[in-house]
């Protein structure tokens, strides 16, 4: 069944997007939520396991306080409330790599609540409101053998890990976020780019997409421009980059407003988002949703964080990622709307570290920027993930800057290095890229002049205009390493 | 081997020892050759495990543990985990489990020099007041084979009343300690909720589980309630305070003075007359020995059953999720075509007894979306004044008494296919746990049919030694504390 796609623009030009956004971070404490095991990610198949989190009879559980305290900074950081009294609940429902067959979670006692989270896109602020900041323990993880790609339809049997399994997990929800417009995508994307920033500044998470220590729910509904009645949601599961949180929301509004359009309902459920085609298909329907039976965690004790620890915690809070980002911006002459772009396209943090390395401001930004985040746009991935090294941008800039790379020809050394070819260095020596020498240049200055008289006439009647079409020819003759101002130069020079 | 051995109260078994005028081991082998000769007959013990018994037993031998109970063997029961000892919960459902590690309890009670013989029969997942919800078949009172020796905790009450260990160890959601030891004629005792690590005790209702004591004198009881007792970082429901002096309660046994309130709502219809007689002769024993005795209402208590059968249920209902054959345990249907929720099921339904299923189900229902309210949340509310019931009798009362249960042993058969009736057996018992004060079951003396009548004495939380104060002055008076040398029968 194909599915029928209405255009982005188009859909939200009569339909008002709501959004929501739930997103799960995992606790970079030492040690889990509720024993003592190791929290390190990559450690072989059940090695970090203890009865407790294996769920052994008699087991009991007994609460992190550095997890406590970390989502209180959280709580802090997102100007939340932070409760002094509220409870652990157990979650119920059956599930292999659950080892309780429940999960301590928060239920309507959560630890932090009513707090916000501005953001800025396209020099448009939006307040996103958060409702709730809860603390509960993570699950195992399960892989599916024998099927295709790891999923449980087709396979032969399954492996659990339970390295996973009682990892402090923060649950970080938002209230309904409207009045984005058409910037819904977007702000959904700098939402949570803002609070990954938020969260590693605050040092409790290595909020790592790609091994899973940030993951993101999005929730959409359309409702007819005007209205106040919110429409049917969806819930997007486990969207899990920045670029994957925004193509969701633009897949899901052009969806539901194509379903919409053709009068049928959008039903409320769950599905799945697919990073290779960045569309979403149903999973579980919520309106046959399981019953989770939640009752307060009789094997904990209340949560009570005291004044003093929540003051304390306070004062220790680093300066907001907005602040961090404006003196960054003033030492280096972006603009607020450089940093914006940079942000929101997840490269500022790419951009200083290439500075770092040695590249001007101007040259870093451009190379981010202007083409590194389309390189990995047309490659499918984020743009972190692009395999090319900071100090290998820089690297390249520093030969554009010196004159030995022309800029095509650095685009060509940088995508050379990202198919993994190979360095910075060898890839130009292997390719046998420079910039072309003077004579050479004048060898095909002439030829490409002869070869088009008639243009060549008219950049001799002192149609300037004219030049273009023949620098285009010599940088053709030349692979590229022609140094385009010097030929344009010549152009003039030999034409007359 | 002397026989003899195995008639010794703890206290006397550890002077012996100590003494040298017998060996830890010695006495250990005369507890094993005693089990393997009735254990057949009671059905008491579920797994034995003598090499463990010897080799503890011989660590006391080289002095390598001493203390006031070193080398006294004790019957556990199997709702306990113990590191490579079979423990099964009186459930298939983990038959062929070996457990990595050791309850904290038994920790402790092996740096104690404390003998573990094995590990007692149970109702399944403690839910029981007979035994008869055993995977593993029922356990026998010794004073009336067709009888039962109460449960969930039977095996540890048959082990202790019958010869088989000086010592045991219960659980107590709602009476399994106190009910079995009075219709055994042993002393039991429900400490403070929280007094006890829970840490290693198989959950049934999490805010109601407490292990405690099982013994032939108060004193004894006493002694092992101070071994077991304490703050256990493990435990995040553990009291972080001094344990009550419950040994120096034990040895001093004076109530004079003492405020002794008789709950009023326990007695009456239901309630077997030789239990009132002998009940009430207690009470004027407690008064002659210059008790202040007065009649206290507790209003709740009435309601006390009701709320149970939900709160209890619910927890259970999400602590035996876990049993699912996935990790550990049996596993059913797995035939390389089901899937992982065909293999849960099958599981449970083959693994899991009929009353387990039951409650399973009660508290499933009461946990639902739409009831919760009505019957978890009200439950706790009921909880709530049950406390408060408690509370209020506390501030004119040192401790409350009631009979320990209505009636005496019932014949093993007589109540299995009436869960009603079988509820009933821990009607006295049940408020304690809602409110988690401590309390304790004394014998106090025959009923007219012959069999162990119980005295229960209910205490205010952390006030523990109260328990050993009235448990010991009553069994100085009755000489209850001989009560079992009329069981002869084994």
């Amino acid at each position: 069944m194909t599915t029928t796609l209405g255009a982005y623009d188009d859909v939200l030009d009569r339909y008002a997007p709501v959004l929501g956004l739930e997103t799960h971070v995992e606790l970079g404490t030492a040690t889990k939520l509720f024993c003592g095991c190791s929290t390190a990610f990559g450690a072989p198949p059940n090695t970090q396991v203890c009865p407790t989190c294996l769920g052994l009879p008699g087991s009991l559980p007994v609460t992190n306080e550095a997890a406590i305290e970390f989502t209180v900074k959280i709580g802090l950081a997102l100007h939340c409330e932070i409760a002094t009294w509220c409870r652990f609940a157990r979650k119920n429902y059956f599930y292999p790599d659950m080892p309780k067959d429940y999960q301590v979670s928060q239920y309507d006692e959560p630890l932090c609540t009513d707090g916000y989270l501005d953001v800025v896109v396209g020099g448009e602020a939006f307040r996103v409101e958060i409702e709730r900041v809860h603390l509960e323990e993570d699950t195992g993880k399960s892989l599916h053998v024998g099927g295709a790609t790891g999923r449980i339809h087709g396979a032969t049997h399954s492996l659990v890990d339970y390295n996973r399994a009682g990892i402090p997990l923060v649950e970080i929800v938002t209230r309904p976020v409207q009045g984005t417009g058409h910037k819904a995508a977007e702000v959904a994307r700098a939402y949570v780019t803002e609070l990954r920033d938020v969260l590693r500044d605050l040092g409790v998470s290595d909020v790592r997409m790609e091994q899973g220590s940030l993951r993101c729910d999005v929730n959409l509904s359309l409702m007819p421009a005007g209205a106040t009645q919110l429409g049917t949601r969806t819930e997007t599961k486990n969207v899990n980059s920045l670029r994957s949180v925004e193509r969701a929301v633009r897949h899901e509004v052009e969806r539901q407003g194509a379903r919409l359009d053709a009068g049928e309902r959008v039903v409320q459920e769950t599905r799945h988002f697919h990073e290779d085609s960045g569309t979403t298909s149903p999973g579980r329907s919520k309106e046959e949703a399981q019953d989770y039976r939640y009752f307060p965690e009789p094997d904990l004790v209340p949560l009570a964080p005291a004044r003093e620890l929540v003051e304390g915690l306070r004062a220790t809070l680093p300066e907001p990622p907005s602040v961090r980002r404006a003196a960054f911006a003033e030492v280096n002459g972006f603009t607020a709307i450089d940093l914006e772009q940079m942000v929101n396209a997840g490269v500022l943090d790419l951009v200083g570290e290439t500075i770092a390395a040695g590249a001007s401001p101007t040259k870093s930004k451009g190379w981010w920027l202007g083409y590194l985040v389309g390189r990995a746009n047309e490659l499918d991935v984020e743009v972190s993930e692009l395999a090319i090294t900071v100090a290998q941008v820089a690297r390249i800039s520093e030969l554009e800057d010196s004159g030995e790379l022309t800029n095509k020809l650095a685009r060509q050394v940088a995508d050379a290095v990202i198919a993994g070819e190979g360095d910075v260095d060898a890839v130009i020596e292997s390719h046998g890229w420079k910039v072309a020498g003077e004579d050479e240049l004048i060898v095909a200055v002439d030829a490409a002049l002869a070869a088009q008289p008639d243009i060549a006439a008219k950049i001799r009647d002192g149609n300037q205009g004219a030049v273009g079409p023949i620098v285009g020819a010599v940088m053709k003759a030349t692979g590229g390493a022609a140094d385009a101002t010097r030929a344009r130069e010549l152009i003039l020079e030999r034409a007359s | 081997m002397t026989p003899e051995l195995t008639r010794l109260t703890a206290v006397e078994t550890a002077a012996k020892i100590a003494a040298r005028e017998v060996t830890a081991v010695e006495v250990a082998q005369a507890h094993l050759d005693r089990i393997a000769e009735v254990n057949g007959t009671l059905n008491a013990f579920l797994h034995i495990d003598t090499d463990g018994a010897l080799t503890q037993a011989k660590r006391v031998d080289a002095g390598e543990v001493e203390g006031p109970l070193a080398g006294v063997p004790l019957a556990l029961k199997d709702v306990i985990v113990t590191r490579n000892v079979p423990t099964t919960a009186g459930s298939k459902i983990l038959e062929g489990w070996i457990p990595p590690y050791d309850a904290t309890i038994v920790e402790r009670m092996r740096d104690a020099g404390i003998v573990v013989l094995g590990k007692t029969n149970m109702d399944e997942f403690a839910m029981g007041s007979s035994t008869e919800h055993s995977a593993y078949g029922a356990a026998h009172n010794p004073w009336d084979l067709e009888r039962t020796p109460g449960g969930s905790g039977g095996g540890s009450s048959a082990a202790v009343a019958g010869f088989l260990a000086p010592l045991g160890i219960g659980t107590d959601t709602g009476g399994s300690i106190r009910q079995p030891a009075a219709v055994t004629g042993t002393v039991g005792t429900k400490p403070t909720y929280g007094g006890v690590s829970r840490y290693g005790l198989i959950a049934f209702s999490s805010s109601l589980d407490q292990a405690g004591p099982c013994a032939r004198t108060v004193l004894d009881a006493a002694l092992l309630h101070a071994v077991i007792a304490g703050h256990d970082p493990r435990d995040s429901t553990s009291i972080d305070a001094d344990v009550p002096p419950v040994v120096d309660a034990a040895r001093d046994g004076d109530v004079s003075g003492m405020r002794v309130g008789v709950v009023k709502e326990f007695a009456g219809e239901g309630y077997q007359d030789g239990v009132t007689v002998r009940f009430e002769e207690a009470v004027a024993t407690l008064a002659g020995l210059g008790a202040d005795v007065v009649e206290v209402s507790c209003p709740h208590f009435d309601y006390a059953l009701a709320a149970y059968y939900l709160i209890a249920p619910s927890e259970a209902s999400s602590n035996l999720a876990r049993y699912d054959a996935m990790r550990y345990g049996l596993r059913v249907g797995d035939d390389g075509d089901a899937s992982a929720e065909e293999v849960m099921a099958a599981t449970r339904a083959a693994g899991f007894g009929a009353e387990v299923k039951r409650r399973i189900m009660l508290g499933t229902y009461a946990l639902s979306a739409g009831y919760y309210d009505a019957y978890y949340g009200q439950a706790q509310k009921v909880r709530t004044l049950i406390t408060r019931d408690f509370e209020n009798a506390f501030t004119t009362v040192d401790v409350l008494v009631s009979p320990t249960t209505p009636t005496t042993a019932f014949k093993l058969g007589e109540r299995v296919d009436d869960p009603l009736a079988m509820y009933l057996a821990d009607l006295c018992t049940i408020p304690s746990n809602l409110y988690g004060g401590p309390a304790m079951s004394v014998p106090c003396g025959l009923s007219d049919d012959g069999l162990p009548v119980g005295f229960q004495v209910m205490a205010p939380v952390l006030a523990d030694d109260r328990l050993y104060r009235v448990g010991a002055a009553l069994e100085r008076a009755t000489g209850s504390d001989r009560l079992l040398e009329q069981v002869t029968n084994l």
